[in-house]
């Protein structure tokens, strides 16, 4: 909790005392939670824990029931959802583009908050779409209608239109569903990359529990609508953890290549090899 | 995937590639809406100038300009004239508002006919006729009034999605049941007068009518045109809209102008079937799968001028009302519609 406590002054984005619902059902309570400037921070947490019901709250899509986000100190709701467009970009799960649109059209709509009732598109705009769509590696794409893309086009083109919208801080939810493994670490490479680039304050909702622990500066562990844990990585994401956030028996390992948290589940068929820090050694012998 | 240096600006490459690819869809457009508005010329001017009394156009020019030719003269600015301009303000009005249904909704099914704005109209223009015994302008004015609380009441109980849709088209059941309730009720003459609230018309058209629907557009066309931008914005979706800076506010604002715009068109001619349904996604598809309000409101124009001759002169002893005739061609529309599945979002 320290780690939470220390950065709550500085943070630009933060809950204090969220509780965030639909109708009568209650699913975030009472939540304090500071969003680190400048990193990239990970919510994870079982089904319907909340989480993404949590980052819909911070984007402002939810009004919460009680406490308030707050974006530079003060409440996200009552400033001009405007200007907070020109500071806080959004990616919501699974967006489906208007038919026939075709991606420069798509992304350049990101450019929306920035124009004034009488400002029109000007040379900057475009300046801005060109950037988005080389950092996403889709100039090639710019004519396409988006609705003929692959998969993994498309959400590199969504990513493209909240790059356009060049905020300080980002919020994914779910940046990778139906990805596969190869452009699920593309995507969050390039996230990774904006991040370093631009120096922009990364939120995302990730399932994949080894991604997150890979890509997160800071990671927020999640179970039924309250922070269990929150911090690096490497000090987070233990067995006890994976067995409090997801009720999984696991194992946590260095991941080999980035020297982060892998865990690695047990499950009820392979109860075996829980006997052994490293089964592989104890195969062996 | 390349790798970041800081943020440095875009190559020039990028950014003409950037140019190029928006003005590609733009010269499609531009000949979509020359097309369509020459189209609408020449099915006005057919309108017009043919049918069971023909005029040359040297004559139709000097009676507009205010020569009088006995008995011809009262045959053009009386019945034709009046009739052909109505129907482009009617057909615009209803193309522009059927579009911006379809795209704040996102969904073709949503256009005001189907989910019960037009339905709205008729049943209260219906109630004032036969139940309380009103004609002309008051008539006029319920009509109006049914369509914006319908639209209102569709809009509380449906929220904004498909949801919307399901609750639109059970009101326009049940408004049905009502309309039909009342046709047991009525005499001949009131039942004959309510028929045209039901399909559509611009037979009686006026010059007053004219002048009515002339300001109201150029009230509400304006105002269309300065929220088009946020309707580009809304039809991405309410979690995008909204993180783009279109709160559901704004994106209802936008709603309200296709309400106000069906109510207008309603006012005068009664909810013409089908045009606003038909108009949007006829234009969509001409301009290559993207929306376009001009394109559909000229789409609007047209489809209710041309559908206006045979419905004057298909049967020489019937004068239909309008709205037969595009009632008889978008049914088999809306069937193609659903059976293609692009009622989905799933489109292409």
């Amino acid at each position: 909790m320290t780690a939470i406590l220390t950065s709550v002054e500085t943070s630009r984005l933060r809950a204090a005392g969220l509780s965030l619902g639909y109708a009568e059902r209650s699913v975030v309570h009472d939540l304090d939670l500071a969003l680190p400037d400048g990193e990239v921070t990970v919510i994870v947490g079982a089904n319907g824990c909340g989480k993404s019901t949590l980052l819909r709250g911070l984007a402002r899509l939810l009004k919460p029931a009680q406490g308030a986000v707050l974006l530079d100190g003060r409440s996200i709701h009552e400033q001009p959802s405007r200007e907070v467009a020109r500071t806080l970009g959004l990616l919501p799960q699974n967006p489906v583009a208007p038919e026939g649109l075709t991606v420069v059209d798509l992304v350049g709509r990101g450019r929306h908050p920035h124009h004034g009732r009488f400002r029109r598109w000007s040379a900057s705009d475009d300046a801005a779409v060109a950037r988005a769509l080389e950092l996403t590696d889709a100039v090639d794409l710019a004519h396409r209608p988006v609705d003929e893309l692959s998969g993994g086009q498309r959400q590199r083109v969504w990513i493209a239109m909240a790059l356009a919208q060049e905020t300080d801080l980002l919020l994914l939810d779910e940046p990778t569903t139906y990805l596969d493994v190869a452009h699920q670490v593309e995507v969050l490479d390039l996230l990774v990359d904006l991040n370093a680039a631009r120096g922009a304050t990364v939120v995302m909702v990730l399932h994949d529990l080894n991604l997150a622990g890979r890509y997160a500066d800071h990671l927020v562990a999640l179970r039924e609508g309250a922070v269990v844990a929150a911090g690096r990585p490497s000090e987070v994401v233990t067995p006890a953890l994976v067995r409090e956030v997801f009720g999984l028996e696991a194992q946590v390992v260095v991941d080999p290549v980035s020297r982060t948290p892998l865990v690695v589940p047990i499950g009820r068929h392979h109860r075996r090899s829980e006997a052994t820090a490293v089964p592989n050694v104890a195969d062996a012998t | 995937m390349t790798t970041l240096a800081p943020d440095v600006p875009a190559a020039v490459e990028s950014v003409e590639a950037v140019r190029a690819a928006r003005r590609r869809p733009r010269r499609r457009l531009l000949l979509v809406w020359a097309g369509l508005a020459l189209a609408t010329v020449a099915a006005f001017l057919a309108r017009v100038l043919l049918g069971d009394f023909t005029f040359t156009i040297p004559d139709a020019v000097r009676i507009v300009l205010g020569e009088e030719i006995p008995a011809v003269s009262f045959i053009l600015m009386e019945t034709k004239l009046p009739r052909a301009v109505l129907a482009v303000l009617v057909g615009l009005a209803l193309g522009v508002a059927g579009a911006i249904f379809q795209g704040v909704l996102r969904n073709p099914l949503a256009s005001p006919d189907i989910i019960g704005v037009a339905m709205g109209a008729s049943a209260a223009a219906c109630f004032a006729i036969i139940e309380l015994g009103q004609e002309g302008v008051s008539v006029a004015l319920w009509g109006a009034a049914g369509a914006l609380m319908m639209a209102a009441v569709v809009r509380l109980a449906g929220g904004s999605g498909s949801q919307l849709v399901l609750v639109g088209v059970g009101a326009t059941v049940a408004l049905q049941a009502l309309v039909q309730y009342l046709f047991t009720r009525a005499d001949e003459y009131d039942a004959h007068i309510a028929l045209r609230w039901l399909t559509g018309s611009v037979g009686e058209a006026t010059w007053s009518q004219i002048r009515l629907v002339v300001v109201g557009l150029l009230v509400l066309l304006p105002l269309t045109a300065m929220l088009a931008k946020s309707l580009g914005i809304a039809e991405l979706g309410p979690d995008f809209a909204t993180g783009l800076g279109v709160g559901p506010r704004r994106t209802d604002l936008v709603l309200l102008m296709a309400v106000l715009l069906v109510a207008l068109a309603v006012a005068v001619a009664g909810p013409v079937s089908f045009v606003a349904f038909l108009s949007g996604p006829i234009a969509r598809a001409l301009n290559g799968g993207r929306r376009t309000l001009v394109g559909a409101g000229l789409t609007g124009a047209l489809i209710v001028v041309a559908a206006e001759y045979p419905a004057d002169y298909l049967f020489t002893d019937v004068n239909y009302p309008v709205g037969v005739i595009t009632g008889a061609v978008g049914a088999p529309f809306l069937l193609w519609l659903l059976a293609s599945g692009r009622t989905g979002r799933s489109a292409r």
